[in-house]
């Protein structure tokens, strides 16, 4: 293949009804162009040279940025957090090997989420594979259960139509990951790229039929039901429905308890909103479960954070499951009515068959629980102390008024949780968090790649000293990409948070293995050379984080929060949701203006 | 209960273990499987055997019609089918009891394929309950090695392929084997 050909600025995409003869590593990124991909996470190594080389026509006319990622993780997560926060197809490439399977957790970490992405690897020459070469691993055995679907290339005459059936895969249907592991003599071989052929998968049903019967029937039980409740997931923001949902909600007056990747789906100030349910909820949001007596779940799996106790999961309610995915119905929890469907095509079915409601008495008693709740909230306390949740609510208050909201990106622990709850999200699409499967170190790349798809944007991220220190080697990418604007808050409370709660609460609170040790964040923030802040006090909260918001490029705040503090309400594991820890009232103590947890 | 399945998928490299892979990350219990060309080229056709009650099954069903190089997914165990097992058996003999064998796998409609001084192989081709019946008598003899294919299977009469759609939507009426009691939340952090 001519090099030349490659550095004539090429139009852009190619016309993909022309046949044009092209190395594989090429065929690659043109493929990419052709899908609209602007911007790659990655890392090189040997098998991916080629396509490394291949690429640098693509970045010197702007067509592909590729993201130098410090550990291959990251380049999942990064292309995690661009995808959620876009809808678009996130595009991770690392080498063979290590590389690809560092990359795994990441990609398990987007398909438990639903979350569109192609990962490319490069893989050892055919004519290596199987030997135990050097830097071979079984990458298509290894991440076969992480995927949706996978491939290894190796005829290059294959490529084009595989990369075309991986965005596919990848972004129709239930969204999720496609691996495409491509030998390197593929990369340097040369063949014919077009991109007009048709994707002929039979076995792959993206969207069922809608069954218009189901839909009436379910509009009926609504229509009809006295304490009804929406359970709402993500499905609402893939499927971008949640105007509709609002709609829907509004007319019949129906509340609304979301899961942890539902946050969102209808403003959280809504006065329907009653937040997030399961382990963590709120306990009216989970008393609301319980006695509701038609259940309608929208775009959710029944995950048992949600539900808790399965045998005692919303016993009085005729349960309608609105679903894509149709392993998902019946999986875990038995709907009395299914609707299998795409909710882009379900809910507007639904829509106009609802009708106006008023449900005064259900929701003045859903009202008096939530001002029950809202008496011993340690967030309408005033504290002496640095608490989480005043740092959650304080990082709302500054950012509450930017445009569409900020992306606010979280870690996995308890500041997750607090931040699930004391963040008010008025936008659907607004926290990205790994739900599903609950991946430490997520919160810094995923905020990475969702800042570098979104760069007129304020995105958070929130991260414990624990999780942060998974994946810190990210700061340098803030760096590399021109002073990417990501904010960092670090909740430092010393511990494993989360853990410590369980041990604490469960083993006696024999603490192993959870305190945590942290360097001193502002000089490693230094080291990076990025601004950072110290703080201490809940005085200096507000200030800080106005600083941290007016301060162009990114920023990092350690907030040294009281260490033992635990997420309450808390739903042990194989209870019923409603038989939840409740949070303990704070107490008056000596010496403080207001009053402290009791924790 | 045991269920007989049928599936259809893209003859591509690595499929079988697509199939095996879903099916132990899931937990599901096969008994047995069988794959083959089917008539259509480029398609393979599986026969399972699982072990289980309607509500897994369903969800085998559903999580085999996600593999993306399946194509196609048939529970046949309610409906008449020709339902068959090969097994050949290598069986120990004497001078003596030679001749009680070939009645026995005679009575059976089996066949010795392969005799030495020592031993027999019988062949049999049958439904698993007269492949379990004639395996069961052998033991008498000393079975020195066995294979069984499992189960495979077609449907009678015809079958318009097109048009059966197999996979109903779990209706809660269906069946109440299934117990919510015994799951467990998953204690993770
Ligand atoms: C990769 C990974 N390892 C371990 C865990 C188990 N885990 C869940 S929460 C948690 C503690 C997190 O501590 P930290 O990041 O400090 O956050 P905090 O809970 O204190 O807010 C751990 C270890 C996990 N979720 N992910």
């Amino acid at each position: 293949m001519s090099e030349s050909a490659e550095k004539k600025p090429a139009q852009s995409p190619l016309d993909p009804g022309e046949p044009r003869r092209m190395t594989g590593a090429q065929m690659v990124w043109e493929a990419m162009v052709h899908e609209g991909v602007d911007t790659v996470f990655g890392h090189p190594g040997g098998a991916i040279l080629p396509a490394y080389d291949a690429l640098s026509a693509y970045e010197d006319d702007g067509r592909i940025h590729h993201v130098l990622v410090r550990h291959e993780q990251c380049a999942a997560h990064m292309a995690d957090g661009y995808a959620r926060s876009t809808g678009r197809v996130g595009v991770c490439i690392a080498t063979s090997g290590p590389a690809a399977t560092n990359l795994i957790t990441g990609l398990a970490t987007a398909q438990m989420d639903s979350v569109p992405m192609v990962a490319i690897t490069g893989q050892v020459p055919t004519d290596l594979l199987g030997t135990d070469a050097f830097q071979e691993s079984d990458v298509v055995g290894a991440t076969q259960p992480v995927c949706k679907h996978n491939y290894l290339v190796t005829d290059v005459r294959e490529l084009p139509l595989i990369l075309k059936e991986a965005f596919y895969i990848a972004r129709e249907g239930r969204p999720g990951v496609v691996l495409v592991d491509i030998c390197k003599d593929v990369q340097n071989a040369t063949g014919e790229f077009r991109y007009d052929m048709e994707i002929d998968l039979p076995g792959f049903e993206p969207y069922p039929v809608m069954d218009a019967d189901a839909v009436a029937q379910a509009a009926d039980l609504i229509n009809r039901s006295e304490r009804p409740l929406v359970l709402a997931g993500h499905g609402i923001q893939l499927g971008g429905v949640s105007k509709e949902l609002l709609e829907m909600v509004e007319r019949a007056e129906l509340p609304v308890v979301t899961t942890l990747l539902g946050t969102g789906n209808i403003p959280e100030s809504h006065p329907l909103s009653l937040g997030m349910g399961g382990m963590h909820g709120e306990a009216f949001a989970n008393r609301a479960i319980q006695n509701c007596d038609v259940l309608i779940a929208m775009g959710m799996r029944f995950d048992d954070r949600i539900t808790g106790r399965l045998d005692r999961f919303a016993r009085q309610a005729k349960i309608i499951h609105f679903e894509l995915d149709k392993a998902e119905v019946g999986k875990n929890v038995v709907p009395d009515v299914p609707v299998i469907g795409d909710l882009a095509e379900t809910l507007p079915a639904l829509l106009p068959q609802i009708e106006e409601r008023r449900h005064q008495l259900w929701l003045q008693e859903l009202k008096e629980w939530r001002e029950d709740t809202t008496q011993t909230d340690i967030i309408n306390f005033e504290v002496d102390e640095l608490i989480p949740p005043y740092v959650i609510r304080q990082l709302w208050h500054s950012t509450k008024d930017t445009k569409e909201g900020a992306i606010v990106v979280t870690d996995v622990g308890q500041h997750q949780m607090w931040e699930s709850q004391y963040y008010i999200h008025d936008h659907a699409g607004q926290l990205l968090t790994s739900g599903g499967l609950g991946t430490m170190g997520y919160a810094l790349p995923a905020a990475i790649g969702a800042q570098m798809a979104n760069p007129d944007r304020l995105v958070w991220a929130v991260a414990g000293d624990g999780g942060f220190q998974m994946t810190l080697q990210e700061l340098a990418v803030l760096k590399q990409e021109r002073d990417l604007p990501v904010k960092i808050a670090i909740i430092n409370n010393g511990f494993l948070g989360m853990v410590r709660q369980w041990q604490q609460i469960f083993y006696d609170r024999r603490y192993t293995g959870t305190p945590v040790w942290s360097p001193d964040y502002v000089k490693l923030a230094e080291a990076y050379q990025i601004p950072a802040l110290i703080v201490t006090r809940p005085d200096q909260v507000p200030a800080a984080f106005e600083q941290a918001n007016n301060t162009p490029g990114p920023f990092l705040i350690d907030f040294r929060v009281r260490e033992e503090v635990n997420v309450y309400p808390m739903v042990a594991p194989g209870k019923a949701v409603d038989e939840g820890i409740r949070r303990p009232k704070p107490v008056v103590v000596q010496g403080y203006s207001g009053v402290a947890p009791s924790w | 209960m045991k269920y007989t399945l049928v599936a259809w998928m893209r003859d591509k490299p690595g499929v079988l273990n697509r199939v095996s892979g879903m099916m132990r990350r899931r937990n599901f219990n096969i008994d047995s499987l069988q794959v083959g060309r089917s008539e259509t080229e480029g398609i393979s056709r599986m026969t399972f055997v699982v072990d289980g009650n309607d509500r897994m099954v369903d969800q085998v069903i559903k999580q085999l019609r996600k593999v993306v190089d399946i194509t196609r997914v048939e529970d046949i165990t309610h409906r008449p089918s020709v339902v068959r097992e090969l097994a050949l058996i290598r069986v120990a003999v004497t001078a003596d009891n030679r001749s009680e064998i070939v009645q026995i796998v005679n009575i059976y409609r089996g066949e010795i394929v392969d005799v030495s001084l020592e031993s027999m192989v019988v062949q049999i081709v049958g439904s698993e309950d007269r492949v379990d019946g004639l395996i069961g008598l052998l033991e008498n003899f000393g079975i020195l090695e066995m294979v069984r294919t499992g189960r495979v299977a077609l449907v009678r009469g015809t079958v318009n392929r097109r048009l059966t759609n197999t996979t109903a939507v779990w209706k809660a009426s269906a069946n109440g084997q299934y117990s919510e009691a015994g799951r467990q939340t998953t204690g993770g952090v």
